[in-house]
């Protein structure tokens, strides 16, 4: 057993994460959608999903179990390759993108050790952006081939932008890989971590041991909203603009088809969330120094009262299903808090998970936050914004970045 | 056969399907989509000898921008099925035998010259982009200016081209 692990063990560690990533994601895909209906439902003063599950939870399951039995008629004059292809293309590429990111820093179990993640490659940021290059295609090919004017206009107006935006997301981080002087994501959190400043060392403060005061909150600006419409998600989702053009690329689409787009967008939406907590917020840094260990126990701190919330809350509700599950929840949840403080060793080792997921957490409820707040552009806005505002200050955030730390090197 | 050569010839034969396919089919759109297939194959045999900088820009800037915008303009144009004529006679009788004369020679000379190429990295030795930068920016920095000049000129002269209507 050992001989075979010692020769195979890589091959098995990657295949047992890849499904784990995968199921973990796909689920979390599924519960984004719920909280993105919950807090734009209360943003708008509604309630959200309320009937399907104690606070609409199994809302999530419900719309799965609906896209899986409805009807996928095919239309007609499709281009049937591109048509086949491109939703699966989607899928492919949103969920490959998430291969590179690095979750934690690297971890020990039972001896070996392994990154944090599926991939650690030396040019991971570059693997990322070579990934969301491609990714067009699916839009694209799915308006192209679905033989309807919305859909074409739709993957049109996608690839416009996308082509529009990548160059102002690719310069935005160019900051950031002039201090970090590196491509691979784990490094640039590492970086981040130099100084054992805690959260003033993180890009966007970047008081970082060797360049004090070098803010990059204009590339982290520049990167979120070019990765905002790179992930055609409001205020730029002009290429799915129901109240100009249906459903524009995806029109045609129903069922698993519609599904794998559905995911694929979240997905995306997802990595773009994980990136920028780890190029701008410190990946999975925790917000206070590394000296004070006292702050390990802040996920205890949130577990325990977020258990018994749950427990309570549970209690009260009027269904057998919801006072089952939700007090089951809370109890899980606050043995677990309560388990952290009994187990050093295993506190030790979420510390960094716990902070990426509070943080690209915190960054995809921005996201949601923002579409319920802000109105679609126009089309000319859009390109505007991209190629006149955007784009030179992307430029002029790498000049002064540059400038700056070449006056810190002579200094 | 070692794996590298294994994954070697997979990219090789796609890519070379991909570059047969994109003549013949008769869809702009299937056409842009082999060329695609031709770049990524083309990438995997760059990472394949080590060179992952270059990899990754072939797939960012042939794969995706270049290509996008390919596909972008047969979209917009809403380019329709090619039709399919007869073979001219030129095409027969002269072209042919001058398309496989060409491929000979240039069979014949990288089969001479195979023994002096350096080889490929050994087994998973990449060349650090570090390493890569260093040599543009210092060895090779007239070139590198020189090329991003040339870029330059042709984007200001498609300003101008474009500008010239109105």
């Amino acid at each position: 057993m050992n001989a075979i692990f010692a020769q195979y063990g890589f091959l098995i560690v990657a295949i047992v994460k890849v499904i784990l990533l995968v199921l973990i994601v796909l689920t979390a895909d599924a519960y984004l959608t719920w909280l993105e209906r919950k807090v734009i439902g209360h943003i708008q003063a509604r309630w959200g999903p309320y009937r399907v599950g104690p606070h609409g939870l199994l809302q999530p399951l419900a719309d799965g179990i609906k896209f899986i039995l409805k009807e996928d008629p095919l239309p007609e004059g499709v281009d049937k390759k591109a048509y086949f292809f491109a939703p699966f293309l989607t899928l492919m590429l949103a969920l490959t993108s998430l291969a590179v990111i690095p979750f934690g820093p690297d971890i020990t179990v039972f001896g070996y050790r392994t990154n944090f993640g599926i991939a650690d490659i030396n040019i991971s940021l570059l693997a990322l952006f070579a990934i969301t290059a491609l990714s067009v295609y699916g839009i694209a090919l799915a308006g192209w081939g679905s033989n309807n004017k919305y859909s074409l206009l739709g993957g049109l107006r996608s690839s416009a932008q996308m082509i529009s935006y990548e160059l102002a997301m690719t310069l935005s981080v160019v900051g950031v890989l002039l201090i970090a002087g590196t491509l691979s994501l784990k490094e640039i959190v590492e970086q981040q971590a130099n100084g054992n400043l805690g959260l003033l060392g993180w890009n966007i403060i970047g008081f970082s041991k060797d360049h004090a005061g070098l803010t990059q909150i204009i590339g982290c600006f520049c990167f979120f909203m070019a990765a905002i419409a790179e992930t055609n998600r409001v205020p730029f989702d002009l290429p799915e603009a129901e109240s100009e053009l249906v459903a524009g690329y995806h029109t045609e689409y129903a069922s698993m088809k519609f599904a794998m787009f559905f995911i694929g967008e979240y997905t995306a939406m997802i990595t773009v969330s994980c990136l920028s907590t780890i190029l701008f917020f410190g990946g999975w840094l925790s917000p206070f120094p590394a000296s004070w260990t006292l702050t390990h126990y802040v996920p205890s701190l949130i577990l325990v009262p977020l258990g018994l919330w749950v427990f309570f809350d549970g209690i009260r509700y009027e269904t057998i299903f919801g006072r089952i599950v939700l007090p089951g929840i809370g109890s899980v949840l606050t043995l677990l808090g309560l388990g952290l403080f009994a187990a050093p060793a295993i506190n030790e080792l979420i510390q960094g998970p716990f902070w990426f997921f509070v943080k690209v957490f915190a960054v995809l409820f921005f996201y949601i936050w923002m579409r319920g707040t802000l109105p679609r552009f126009r089309y000319d806005q859009l390109m505007d914004f991209g190629w006149k505002i955007l784009l030179p200050v992307s430029i002029a955030n790498v000049v002064l970045t540059s400038a700056f730390i070449l006056w810190r090197m002579q200094g | 056969m070692s794996a590298a050569l294994l994954i070697f010839f997979v990219l090789a034969g796609l890519a070379v399907l991909g570059a047969v396919a994109l003549i013949l089919q008769s869809h702009p759109i299937h056409s842009a989509l082999s060329l695609i297939l031709v770049m990524l194959s083309l990438a995997g045999l760059y990472l394949l000898m080590g060179a992952e900088f270059v990899a990754a820009v072939q797939i960012i800037v042939y794969g995706g921008a270049v290509m996008v915008l390919f596909v972008f303009v047969i979209m917009l144009l809403n380019a329709g099925e090619e039709e399919r004529t007869n073979f001219s006679k030129l095409a027969t009788f002269a072209g042919v035998p001058l398309a496989l004369a060409l491929g000979g020679v240039i069979a014949a000379a990288i089969a001479r010259s195979s023994g002096h190429l350096p080889a490929p990295a050994a087994n998973g030795a990449l060349t650090p982009t570090r390493e890569l930068s260093k040599l543009l920016f210092s060895e090779f920095v007239y070139p590198f200016e020189l090329t991003s000049f040339l870029i330059l000129v042709a984007i200001i002269g498609a300003i101008v081209l474009a500008q010239r209507e109105n």
